[in-house]
């Protein structure tokens, strides 16, 4: 949790030691984002058509924002990345396969930032602390896993936990507790980002894409940096 | 997910495919008059028709702001709608589904822009297999004909100006469908689709279809009215 305040504040930072910053998240792409937001208001929104619509619009913000960006040399931060849509995906049954392929032409981010809390009911506490309600989503309440948003959401939040903590050993998140204070995580986060701009890698890709051709491919200029989180999954920042 | 040939539902889907100016939906409404009239269920679903993804659609090719990649997952999506709430279900409730365009039209179209034909093919891998997959194939100076006659503008992105290789629309629509119509005769064999000649007469085309239809449809019947 914390991701957006956490993205805030690595942007500022960077930007003051001179890096130029893009940051960008789900749904916020110039295709997709109003659309998906208009098709998760109602209720007839089903999940092979949310997972495709997701990915229209990662693709669009990875064509049109996160790789020119790179290729000019600014550091990207994304709240959430692919792993997010993997997560519900598995969440709701969807074969990994058929995801992981769709997603097959997004880069190797330098490091994933997997902001953890440790348990559904700590999450709770911390949605009734910001006091906004329960969000449909959130709660996996398309699933019908409870009979109301509260317990719907500490068994969704429960299955997204574990998918999450799995996924952080095959794609070798870097574990943050975010259960820490805001400066604690803060500085953590800076210490790892300084560590990777330091020592520039290439970014490398899970395929070689056919949509991206080589020429097009980011030089390797300033690492990107994807931060996302076990609540990862809902509209809130 | 169950992918694509391993769904098993009591109900039958038929496809109309083909390029544009074939005269596929013209087909598919006779088609669907005659199995009204012989008194069975039947739903109709065409290609770009979700209601949720359709304003998306719109407002992106009007303001030209797809890529090939984005073009093909949003299409997907529209796709991945209808199966979920016009195909599936009419399926499942022994229905028959008529659709206009099918995952081939995605397959032939995306290719001929550039996208991976392996990619696109698990995309839409989600798809209900149809019974019958019927393919209008047109000489492609017949449909381009057909076309560019009876409509005084090509779109933008119905004639593949996104692409680039043309900046004259018409030279560019053709040099697009006859890209797309190799991709179908490359899927005939792949999926077995079933190759109508789409320069025959209307009433030909129409005596073979229904001809084909009703060999799926017997068991159906006999098992009702006795």
């Amino acid at each position: 949790m914390g991701r957006s305040t956490h993205i805030a504040l690595l942007r500022t930072w960077l930007e003051s030691r001179g890096h130029a910053v893009l940051d960008t998240g789900m749904t916020r792409s110039v295709l997709a984002g109003r659309g998906i937001k208009e098709a998760k208001t109602g209720h007839t929104l089903g999940r092979l058509t949310m997972q495709l619509f997701y990915a229209t619009d990662f693709i669009d913000r990875l064509e049109n924002e996160m790789l020119p960006a790179l290729r000019a040399g600014f550091v990207v931060l994304t709240d959430r990345y692919i792993y997010s849509a993997m997560a519900r995906a598995e969440v709701r049954g969807l074969d990994s396969h058929w995801i992981r392929s769709i997603y097959s032409m997004a880069l190797v981010p330098d490091a994933v930032f997997y902001l953890r809390i440790s348990s559904a009911q700590k999450l709770v506490e911390r949605v009734v602390s910001s006091g906004r309600f329960f969000d449909y989503w959130e709660s996996g309440m398309d699933l019908g896993l409870g009979e109301d948003f509260y317990e719907s959401f500490i068994e969704y939040q429960t299955r997204m936990l574990k998918v999450f903590d799995r996924m952080s050993s095959e794609f070798g998140f870097n574990v943050l507790n975010a259960s820490r204070s805001v400066r604690s995580v803060a500085s953590d986060l800076r210490r790892a980002v300084t560590k990777l701009i330091d020592e520039p890698a290439t970014p490398t890709e899970y395929n070689v894409s056919p949509l991206i051709p080589a020429k097009d491919k980011p030089s390797p200029a300033k690492p990107s940096t994807n931060v996302i989180d076990k609540s990862g999954h809902g509209s809130h920042g | 997910m169950i992918s694509y040939g391993h769904h098993q539902f009591p109900g039958k889907l038929f496809v109309v495919e083909g390029t544009d100016g074939s005269g596929k939906s013209t087909q598919l409404a006779l088609l669907h008059q005659w199995l009204k009239a012989e008194g069975y269920p039947v739903f109709f679903s065409e290609w770009n028709s979700s209601p949720l993804v359709k304003d998306t659609t719109k407002r992106a090719k009007k303001r030209h702001l797809f890529t090939p990649a984005t073009f093909s997952l949003l299409h997907a999506t529209d796709f991945a709608d209808r199966t979920e709430r016009d195909i599936i279900p009419p399926l499942k409730a022994g229905a028959i589904v008529l659709a206009d365009r099918y995952v081939y039209t995605a397959f032939a179209r995306d290719v001929a822009r550039g996208c991976d034909r392996a990619w696109v093919r698990d995309v839409y891998s989600f798809a209900v297999k149809p019974t019958v997959a019927f393919f209008f194939r047109a000489p492609l100076d017949v449909a381009i004909d057909r076309i560019v006659s009876g409509r005084p503008n090509l779109k933008y992105y119905e004639a593949g100006m996104d692409v680039g290789w043309a900046d004259d629309p018409e030279e560019s629509f053709k040099i697009f469908q006859g890209k797309i119509l190799e991709e179908y005769d490359r899927m005939v064999s792949e999926f077995g689709l079933t190759v109508i000649d789409a320069s025959r007469s209307i009433e030909r085309q129409q005596r073979e279809m229904r001809l084909l239809i009703s060999q799926h449809l017997n068991k159906k019947r006999r098992g009702k009215s006795h």
